[in-house]
């Protein structure tokens, strides 16, 4: 047997790798490719624990994580396409509209 | 065997993790990441989680990474000559170091508590898809309900941000 901290640190493990990537580069498109890392490392949780609690309710939980995950790569793509065709740019740092 | 699936599992998941992360050609981290979905999709076996483990491959590994490598295509995206951030030893240092106290925290704890009815044999005798169809039907309809309402306004949000003349098109010129 796995014992459940070993899935619990590979998800932290992965989560971080994720936000990382989420703050160090410069492409839109890999930004959400690391959102999506965090997302499957919040899902290795739930299913982790469901295991080793007996419980079904974490693998219930992983539908809905994956379909804020299908909302989020729509929208986020579709985002990703109206500011390419206005600033032909996908990079953050020329993304400074907003910038004070 | 067990452990040495989960060992061949964890590492490759953790090194795509890191190679979507660092690599300069954009379909390079998509392919990364879909090493790391299959892998992911194998520990979900190890946890007795068939059902969600060909979900992953499906909805994550058939559906998700195919409409990225569609935007990618259609957007012909060339690598950058510098495709980090300009402060990224800063983040890269202040979150290993968060990343290291989770990591540590997370070795000294236990995780004991109650335990519910879905042994792994309970699970077994009745089917895991079934298990997870029953609970998702009765105890959870009113999310299951939401989640389709979030899925409407996220195709109506993709259809409004994508269509020409719905929003400003001159912002940039």
């Amino acid at each position: 047997m796995v014992p459940l901290s070993a899935y619990v640190i590979l998800s932290a493990l992965i989560f971080f790798i994720g936000v990382v990537g989420v703050v160090t580069r410069r492409s839109i498109i890999v930004i959400l490719l690391s959102i999506e890392l965090m997302l499957n490392a919040v899902n290795i949780n739930f299913v982790a624990f469901a295991h080793h609690l007996e419980s079904i309710t974490g693998q219930v939980f992983v539908f809905f994580t994956l379909t804020v995950a299908a909302a989020e790569v729509a929208v986020g793509l579709a985002l990703l396409i109206a500011i390419y065709r206005n600033r032909r740019t996908v990079n953050v740092e020329e993304l400074d509209l907003m910038k004070w | 065997m067990m452990q040495v699936l989960f060992a061949y599992l964890a590492t490759v998941c953790v090194v795509c993790s890191v190679l979507t992360v660092t690599m300069r050609q954009p379909v390079y981290n998509v392919l990364a990441l879909l090493t790391m979905f299959f892998h992911v999709a194998g520990l979900y076996v190890l946890l007795n989680a068939e059902f969600l483990a060909v979900v992953q491959v499906i909805v994550y590994a058939g559906a998700i990474l195919v409409l990225y490598l569609f935007v990618l295509m259609l957007l012909n995206l060339k690598a950058q000559a510098r495709h980090m951030h300009r402060q990224w030893p800063f983040g890269v240092l202040v979150l290993g170091s968060v990343a290291a106290m989770v990591v540590g925290a997370l070795q000294a704890g236990s995780f004991s508590a109650a335990t519910g009815e879905y042994t792994s044999d309970a699970i077994k005798a009745v089917g895991n898809t079934e298990a997870i169809g029953l609970r998702l039907y009765t105890d959870y309809l009113l999310p299951f309900e939401v989640a389709s309402l979030v899925l409407l306004v996220a195709m109506i949000g993709a259809i409004v941000l994508t269509k020409k003349g719905m929003i400003d098109d001159h912002v940039g010129e």
